[in-house]
């Protein structure tokens, strides 16, 4: 078993087996992406009282709930590189950061945009936001960290803990900020048994979901392949790979 | 175990007492910050009571930042933080020990500074009361927190820019409610929660943030 997760966890192996999975995830993303963004911004009815700017969630509900995900990703390729010394996991882990943080850039620029038309401002204190901009400063600090260590094992490991830290405190930050303020409007999908949204936007909103999902494993195999080589750059399996071209 | 927590504990106060100038320095600027404050933005006392107690609070967070420096720096620069993890006791107590000394001689002097600030910013004493509480419930949260990104930052050049950077968004929990319960207090209100919310996350931290510390300082260690 061990040496099976050792030999499938070798960044040689995941090299050659991830390239076919990139096309596979980018090809998947697009096509729900494009006919979830077809239903969400054709088919979709006008929000009652917000009329058609409500159709921006299509884009920032979904990358807020990447952001959050894909650090919850991050923490735990991380604890697996940390107490397994699994190589790939810190790879993945210093490949996910990026991405993370433009989800979160992402989230807080459509909700700028979102919030102009609605709460009559670009920005406001609100308790999402709020979180969500100190999700991102997280996302920043491990980068910052991360980049900060010359030596790439303890640089990863270094930046990992921070990551495990940061899950500690997310929940915390999280309603610490809720309870300061809010005006950010309830969550409508959460409640699974009935969903306080219309079939017609829940649907395409899914669909943005796993598009951006999608979209995100595609991402992180093409980082976590260029990780793998850089750091690998020295060693026996990179340079005949080369010598290949 | 409680021996080496002891002693640990004894030595850093020690050595902080021989350099008593460094000593005062959190705290001078603890004090200068908090000054700044009426001199940009206004002197009127209405104006002072409202931003009073996110000024102090920030200004403290600060204070304690700037001196997480030492917690480390210097055990880690003549190499006796590596003969402390080869001791034989467990490095979470020896960790705990240095947080402790290392809040000793910066958290509380900032608690027992703090009326007078309050006093600065024309604080009524029912919102000096619950300040003092409230500092001394989060600022030993910061040196614990703090302690957790210092020992992942000590060995990196210039790494002071970098520790503000990951552990002030670490630190917001403790800033929103330890600045909430002065702010409610000076409106007359009960302040229970909020001191109680600081309570469990100071529960939290004594808790986990050692295993965290050690944890950090074994991997900075490992280089």
């Amino acid at each position: 078993m061990w040496k099976w997760i050792q030999r499938f966890s070798s960044p040689k192996y995941f090299y050659s087996m991830s390239a076919p999975l990139i096309t596979w995830f980018s090809i998947a993303a697009l096509l729900t992406g494009l006919y979830g963004l077809y239903l969400g911004l054709f088919v979709a009815p006008p929000d009652y009282q917000q009329g058609e700017s409500y159709r921006i969630i299509f884009i920032h509900v979904p990358a807020a709930w990447m952001s959050l995900f894909i650090y919850m990703v991050m923490a735990v390729s991380a604890a697996i590189g940390i107490i397994w010394q699994i190589r790939l996991a810190d790879m993945v882990a210093a490949a996910s950061a990026p991405i993370g943080a433009s989800f979160a850039f992402l989230a807080l620029v459509t909700g700028a945009l979102w919030g102009k038309p609605m709460w009559g401002a670009y920005w406001v204190w609100d308790a999402r936001l709020t979180s969500e901009l100190i999700l991102l400063f997280l996302y920043l600090g491990y980068m910052a960290l991360q980049s900060a260590i010359e030596d790439q094992r303890s640089a990863d490991k270094a930046s990992g803990l921070l990551a495990i830290v940061g899950v500690v405190n997310i929940p915390i930050i999280h309603y610490s900020v809720e309870w300061w303020n809010t005006l950010h409007q309830g969550a409508t999908v959460a409640k699974f048994d009935k969903p306080s949204m219309h079939i017609d936007m829940l649907i395409p909103l899914l669909l943005m979901a796993v598009a951006f999902k999608l979209l995100y494993a595609a991402l992180v195999l093409v980082r976590a392949r260029n990780e793998a080589l850089y750091r690998d750059r020295n060693r026996r399996w990179v340079r005949e790979l080369i010598e290949k071209l | 175990m409680l021996k080496a927590y002891y002693h640990l504990l004894v030595r850093d106060l020690r050595l902080a007492l021989r350099n008593r100038h460094e000593l005062a320095n959190p705290l001078i600027f603890f004090v200068l910050v908090v000054t700044l404050f009426p001199l940009a933005v206004t002197p009127t006392s209405e104006a002072l009571r409202a931003m009073a107690p996110g000024v102090i609070w920030v200004s403290a967070l600060l204070a304690v930042l700037l001196s997480l420096d030492r917690l480390f720096k210097q055990d880690y620069d003549d190499g006796s933080l590596d003969q402390l993890m080869l001791s034989p006791n467990p490095l979470m107590i020896l960790v705990l020990a240095k947080v402790s000394a290392h809040w000793l001689l910066t958290g509380l002097p900032l608690v027992i500074i703090a009326p007078l600030l309050g006093l600065f910013m024309s604080l009524p004493s029912e919102a000096v009361t619950v300040l003092i509480y409230s500092l001394l419930l989060g600022t030993p949260v910061l040196s614990l927190v703090g302690a957790i990104g210092v020992s992942l930052t000590v060995a990196v050049n210039r790494g002071g820019v970098l520790l503000s950077l990951i552990i002030l968004p670490l630190y917001i929990p403790i800033l929103i409610f330890g600045a909430n319960a002065v702010d409610v207090a000076s409106d007359g209100l009960p302040v229970t929660g909020q001191l109680l919310f600081l309570g469990a996350v100071l529960a939290l931290a004594l808790s986990l943030a050692p295993l965290a510390t050690s944890v950090a300082l074994r991997i900075t260690a490992a280089r």
